[in-house]
């Protein structure tokens, strides 16, 4: 029968109707502005709860709740205003083993979270924070690597006793030129057996090689580097306790930082910046470090430092290698003894070093100093003093049981100290110097403002199009609104379920779909009335209007899809999230045009006999 | 409601030489626009920093201007942005100075005088960024057309295809240059708006093309004038409503999404009305001078079916 939709399509369009619904409704409920507390390195204990609770009262600061979820203690407040005295009070409260950060909690009912129905995300522009931008240097870590590799290739010649004039490092290549044909044929077996990444070819002179790296190796190299610098801006972010930070490679050299609720900017930048090292330090046995600490009395040669425990440590004051030297550290097992270990590769200057001062001190013990500046900010007298504070702990001790030189382990430790140890040695150290090339700071009360602006605006151009559609089509047009309602529901729970971040120029691409989409329902409306006025009966200018309708609506979608694609592509940032947006509203609206009005133009009109149409 | 009861008979096309030349006349003074006065373009683009701040009270711009100008900023931009109270500040980091530290130099300047200022947003982009952004921005705008033109060419024809990226065309280097003669800020959101509008002004075009398409299939007789003319009139009321609708939400981002959707809202506004236009009068009319003609749109019937039918 004309205009009757079987069972399964009326089905698809209900369910995905009460999905859309259920999936969009977590936006509805808001957040609250909250303080978020963990313990650095340990389980969370009610007895935090308790001081944070004692604390606020003291302070005469309302909450709304204090609740431990997922080893994080998160206490909501009314407004932003108690929220950040509150984050005053718990710092102060709990000291320094405890990260507190600001922190926006979603409202949603506990079964609504226990299902994983969660709200969109909100970007920077909407609640506050800061967005930095880090180019890396990666040409410095190509030429880092090669200047080590030429260092290496001299040592290895030497040793095979291969006579060499000249190791000279241009652009990507490493340029050899030997005495002899013979060392010639010598040197290439060399570095093809020890440098298997490398490319060798014969250079424009007599007795000449050309050292390059293979294409591949490059790209690894330039992408290890970004990625060991987005590991160590990760441990430095979690320092500064954000509840959401997102460290992120974006494009081949770039990393992006946000940090969401973030107010001290400063802070940020110089945590980002900071440098955490370590040297590498005899340790001084023949003194007792207890004694000097008691009675003050320090060797001239030493200095006191304490280890992770808190007990003392005398170190040498002669540094043997430090933090920039180090290359790579890598936790492993010792092939021997299968114990865990850590493996370390040093540069070649480092290699020198450590190869002189571990022949000369065999079977005595070395220490791992490591060393972070932290900034701290101090209120003297109601000014805001900062003073750059450096932190020494001595990480890890260990006897030197052989001559090494550029690599070595440092064993005897237990599996996840090994895995701590190499963690914290690559931390210390970037692949390559980064800059800031972009930064973003947005004030918390302007994020509101943005948020209300947007809303209102998407609420005004909604009821502009509703009113004005019923108008114009009656009937149809009340169907044509729902549909457009239907339309910006599922975008919603769409973002919501991609768990997409939601920016102002986003919210600007929802209003604008809610525009948008209604083409669909105009063209379809307009080719009914065009039947109608032809002298078809309602039922059959309702089954032609659909049909002839169909496929200029597709054609139209996929031209402005095109378009929204190109967007998202090559868009940044806040581009980005207007293009996802437009894309789900234009292939949502394709949805709720043509399938869910004809589900509910044939349910009342389908099948009855019917002398006009109210369109 | 309906705007037109019956199919309306206006000769759209009758004026297509009169408005092709308004529109080119329009394109050469938008050209020259863009040429000697270029873009105003944004922080995004430029690389520098902008810092927004706002004050309890209407802010004193001249008063900011001078003690930005003693601390060595000076050729800083200040303007209102969106209130009295709050005030946007565009400038480039002193030689010398990184300028990630130039939003706090600023503000510490501005404290000074003003103990009650508050900073709302500090953006620094580098000049590499921006840079990069106007190629991804060129090569996406590239892209886009080229998608475009190859989809009307697969989908309709090549001389409709022409017609209607001649028409995108027109509307980008209108709202670019509309920009440009008014010296508006051209950001990022802008861009965004420009791609839109691009997205618009094909869908407008394609649904023109499709009522072409069927008239030319459907109808015997006329000349490929006559059966335009009518597929144009025929698709206005769609035509006009949908571009209302849309400038009804546009016109609520514009006067209710605040200072920061202003230019992408404006560009929107401009976008969308001249693409409504020129699906009628660019694109339409292009392919008719092409010489788009019945026989280009007909249903391919594929020869070699001839031979699969013999016994």
């Amino acid at each position: 029968m004309l205009n009757r939709y079987p069972l399964w399509k009326n089905i698809v369009v209900i369910v995905v109707t009460v999905l859309g619904i259920l999936l969009a409704l977590p936006n509805l409920y808001g957040e609250d502005p909250a303080v978020q507390v963990s313990e650095n390195n340990a389980q969370l204990t009610g007895t935090a709860t308790i001081q944070v609770e004692q604390a606020l009262h003291a302070a005469k600061l309302p909450y709304k709740s204090a609740v431990i979820h997922d080893n994080r203690l998160l206490v909501r407040f009314s407004n932003t205003n108690i929220q950040l005295r509150a984050l005053d009070v718990v710092k102060k409260a709990l000291g320094s083993h405890y990260s507190v950060a600001l922190n926006l909690a979603p409202r949603t009912p506990k079964w609504m979270r226990d299902i994983g129905l969660r709200p969109m995300a909100k970007g920077l522009d909407l609640q506050g924070g800061v967005h930095f931008q880090l180019l890396v240097d990666l040409n410095a870590a190509v030429k880092t690597k090669l200047q080590r590799d030429m260092t290496d290739i001299r040592g290895a010649m030497r040793d095979k006793l291969i006579r060499y004039e000249d190791v000279s490092l241009s652009g990507d290549a490493i340029h050899i030129t030997l005495r002899t044909p013979q060392d010639v044929s010598q040197a290439k077996k060399l570095l093809s057996t020890r440098y298997p990444e490398m490319v060798v070819t014969a250079g424009g002179q007599a007795n000449t090689l050309v050292a390059r790296p293979s294409p591949q190796d490059l790209q690894q190299l330039r992408q290890y580097a970004v990625e060991q610098n987005i590991t160590t801006l990760r441990n430095r972010v979690n320092e500064l306790g954000v509840a959401e930070p997102v460290v992120q490679q974006q494009g081949g050299n770039s990393i992006v930082v946000e940090l969401p609720g973030v107010q001290d900017t400063a802070r940020a930048k110089e945590i980002l910046g900071a440098t955490a090292t370590l040297e590498f330090r005899l340790v001084d046995y023949t003194n007792n470090a207890y004694t000097a600490k008691q009675t003050g009395h320090i060797p001239l040669d030493d200095q006191l430092f304490k280890d992770k425990q808190g007990n003392p440590v005398l170190l040498k004051r002669d540094v043997i290698v430090s933090g920039d030297q180090l290359v790579d550290a890598v936790s492993g097992y010792d092939q021997q003894s299968g114990t865990p270990d850590v493996n370390v590769t040093l540069d070649s200057a480092g290699a020198a070093k450590m190869g002189r001062v571990t022949r000369e001190n065999l079977d005595k013990p070395m220490a791992v100093l490591y060393i972070e500046t932290k900034t701290e900010k101090t209120k003297v007298n109601g000014q805001t003093v900062v003073a750059h504070k450096k932190v020494y702990t001595v990480i890890n001790v260990a006897t030197i049981r052989g001559i090494f030189s550029s690599r070595f382990q440092i064993s005897g430790l237990a599996q996840d100290e090994a895995q701590n140890l190499a963690l914290l040695l690559r931390a210390g150290s970037l692949a390559a110097p980064m800059d800031i090339v972009e930064q973003r700071t947005v004030g918390p009360s302007l994020g509101q403002e943005n948020i209300k602006q947007g809303f209102y605006a998407a609420l005004l151009g909604f009821i502009l199009v509703v009113v004005f559609i019923a108008m114009y089509y009656k009937t149809f047009g009340v169907i044509a609104d729902l549909a457009v309602f239907m339309n910006l529901v599922i975008t919603v729970a769409l973002l919501s379920l991609i768990q997409a971040t939601l920016t102002l120029p986003g919210i600007a691409g929802i209003v604008l779909t809610l525009g948008m989409g209604v083409d669909a329902n105009v063209l379809i409306n307009e080719h009914i009335r065009e039947e109608v006025r032809g002298g078809n009966t309602p039922q059959a200018a309702i089954h032609a209007g659909y049909q002839r309708a169909f496929a200029t609506i597709v054609d139209a979608h996929v031209t402005t899809l095109t378009a929204a694609v190109m967007l998202f592509l090559f868009g940044a940032g806040p581009v980005k999230g207007f293009a996802v947006t437009l894309s789900l509203g234009i292939l949502t609206s394709l949805f709720t045009a043509i399938m869910g009005t004809r589900s509910i133009v044939n349910w009342v009109y389908g099948g009855r006999n019917l002398k006009r149409l109210p369109v | 409601m309906e705007f037109f009861h019956k199919v309306p008979h206006i000769n759209f096309l009758a004026a297509r030489k009169l408005a092709m030349g308004m529109s080119v006349v329009v394109l050469i003074i938008a050209i020259v626009s863009l040429v000697i006065h270029g873009l105003n373009l944004g922080v995004d683009f430029t690389g520098g920093v902008t810092v927004q701040v706002s004050y309890p009270q209407p802010a004193d711009l001249r008063q900011i201007r001078s003690t930005l100008s003693a601390v060595g900023y000076k050729d800083a931009i200040v303007q209102n942005f969106g209130t009295p109270e709050d005030v946007l500040i565009r400038l480039q980091p002193k030689k010398g100075e990184s300028g990630k530290n130039t939003g706090g130099a600023v503000m510490d300047a501005l404290h000074k005088v003003a103990p009650q200022v508050k900073l709302e947003q500090v953006n620094f982009v580098g000049p590499e960024v921006g840079k990069d952004l106007a190629t991804k921005g060129a090569l996406a705008f590239f892209l886009t057309l080229t998608g475009i033109l190859l989809y009307i060419w697969f989908r309709f024809e090549w001389r409709l295809a022409l017609g209607g990226v001649a028409a995108t065309l027109h509307d980008v280097v209108f709202v670019v240059g509309f920009f440009s003669i008014f010296h508006l800020e051209f950001d990022l959101n802008v861009l965004a708006a420009v791609l839109a509008v691009m997205g618009y002004s094909v869908n407008d075009t394609v649904v023109v093309f499709d009522r072409i398409r069927e008239d030319f299939r459907k109808l015997r007789k006329g000349t490929p004038f006559e059966i335009i003319n009518l597929a144009v009139n025929q698709t206005l009321s769609r035509t006009i409503i949908t571009s209302g609708v849309t400038l009804l939400v546009v016109i609520a981002l514009l006067i209710l999404g605040g200072p920061v959707l202003h230019g992408f809202s404006l560009a929107l506004f401009v976008g969308i009305i001249v693409g409504t236009y020129s699906s009628i009068y660019i694109a339409s009319a292009t392919a008719l001078m092409l010489g788009v003609s019945k026989k280009d749109l007909m249903v391919r019937i594929k020869e070699d079916r001839k031979v699969d039918d013999m016994p």
